[in-house]
């Protein structure tokens, strides 16, 4: 094939934009923190999973193990009934908790999966027992206002 | 006043349809083409080069400043709500699934889009491509094609060039001028940006817009009419169309790939 000197300069362009395209990917993406290790798929049940969205993360002791697959409402018991795919390089005792659990004061909210004691670990389709919902703010006021009206002797914001 | 005649409503009518047939009909014929087309692929560098190289120097400058303006006005509204190390992530976000795309897309009509319609409605005027035919030679394989070619390689690159210098104009700006910190402002935008969700989307419209400005330009120097004015009309009608058609693209593709 005939070499021309465009050969070069168009050799250059080609090599410039890649490079951005790696450093797009590298760089400012998630390529290197990418998963590409195979998951295993456990369920659990929550009676209110307040925020939590489809691929938040899964998290045990801070350290991102898994995401959310799936997020369905179950109408017999009436619960949320939540799937997590977990890193394959981690395991967790069979009687693990969950717990929904937000990064900051009005961060996102993610799994919180704390270990248990348990010398079985789970394996793929299991169920986790043993969950703890969000904290939903009006829930919470309500409880605080109810436990006020309840105790008449404690010293009120608006008296003396 | 006059009135419009309804004669003239359906031809005009028909006028437009014809107008969409013979568009895609000459697109079908350019991407039957393109196995041949590839084969001879001196001439598709040529138009990578010409397209390419000689559009790298308007983007990447393009791209510096709208990543400086990002990272001032992205700065001066995150501050306010105590959000400032968010910064890299609304720099990146915007850059890589719209401005990126979008803006490169324009420039590389404005650049690029123009020039082809004006050398292709010149040979037009010329007589050129009516001598390629009576030579045996086609000329949707020798001069069509290879320049749709050379547009669908280029502005993906040109895309990604766009997008980088942005995110470290928007660095510059954010980090070395207003002292955000640097370790969020790369940790922010790495948690926040995917890899093929918002990167990989991007560049999926990045060669959607490349085969939308190529093929528009191309087809407006191809039937330009053979005069000065003609030729003058094409290349204003090149970069109106090829301009608007990017922005109605990209509503759609943003649709097809963003909404949950």
């Amino acid at each position: 094939m005939q070499r021309s000197k465009n050969d070069v300069w168009v050799g250059l362009f080609v090599l410039i934009g890649l490079a951005a395209v790696l450093f797009l990917a590298l760089k400012s993406a998630n390529l290197l923190q990418f998963n590409w290790s195979k998951d295993y798929t456990v369920t659990a049940k929550f009676d209110n999973i307040g925020g939590l969205k489809k691929g938040a993360a899964v998290k045990s002791a801070g350290v991102v193990v898994g995401r959310v697959e799936n997020i369905q409402f179950d109408d017999e018991s009436y619960q949320a009934k939540v799937s997590l795919a977990l890193q394959n390089r981690y395991a967790f005792p069979k009687d693990s908790s969950l717990k929904i659990l937000t990064s900051g004061l009005l961060g996102e909210q993610y799994v919180g999966i704390l270990a248990g004691a348990d010398e079985k670990n789970l394996v793929a389709g299991d169920s986790i027992g043993s969950t703890q919902s969000a904290v939903v703010l009006e829930n919470l006021i309500s409880q605080f206002l109810y436990s006020k009206a309840a105790d008449p002797a404690a010293p009120s914001a608006g008296s003396k | 006043m006059m009135i419009l005649h309804p004669a003239e409503l359906g031809f005009a009518v028909r006028k437009a349809l014809a107008d969409w047939g013979y568009g895609a009909r000459l697109f079908a014929q350019l991407v039957m083409l393109s196995g041949a087309c590839l084969k001879r692929f001196a001439l598709v560098r040529d138009q990578v080069h010409f397209l390419g190289n000689y559009s790298l120097a308007i983007i990447t400058v393009s791209g510096l400043f709208v990543g400086f303006v990002l990272g001032l006005q992205g700065y001066y509204t995150l501050q306010r709500y105590g959000a400032a190390d968010a910064l890299g992530l609304l720099v990146a976000l915007s850059l890589v699934r719209e401005l990126g795309p979008v803006v490169a897309a324009l420039l590389f009509a404005g650049r690029a889009g123009a020039s082809i319609t004006a050398e292709i409605g010149l040979m037009r005027a010329g007589e050129q491509l009516t001598a390629l035919e009576m030579m045996a030679v086609d000329p949707k394989l020798r001069i069509l094609a290879p320049r749709l070619w050379g547009g669908i390689i280029a502005l993906p690159l040109l895309t990604a060039v766009f997008s980088a210098v942005g995110i470290l104009g928007g660095y510059a700006v954010g980090v070395l001028l207003i002292g955000v910190d640097a370790g969020a402002f790369w940790s922010q935008m790495q948690n926040g940006v995917d890899v093929f969700k918002d990167v990989g989307n991007g560049m999926i419209k990045s060669l959607v817009f490349g085969v939308a400005v190529t093929f528009i330009a191309l087809l407006q120097g191809y039937v330009a009419q053979p005069t000065p004015e003609g030729v003058a009309s094409a290349t204003t009608r090149s970069v109106v169309i090829s301009s608007l058609s990017v922005l109605g693209l990209d509503f759609i593709l943003t649709v097809m790939m963003f909404s949950i």
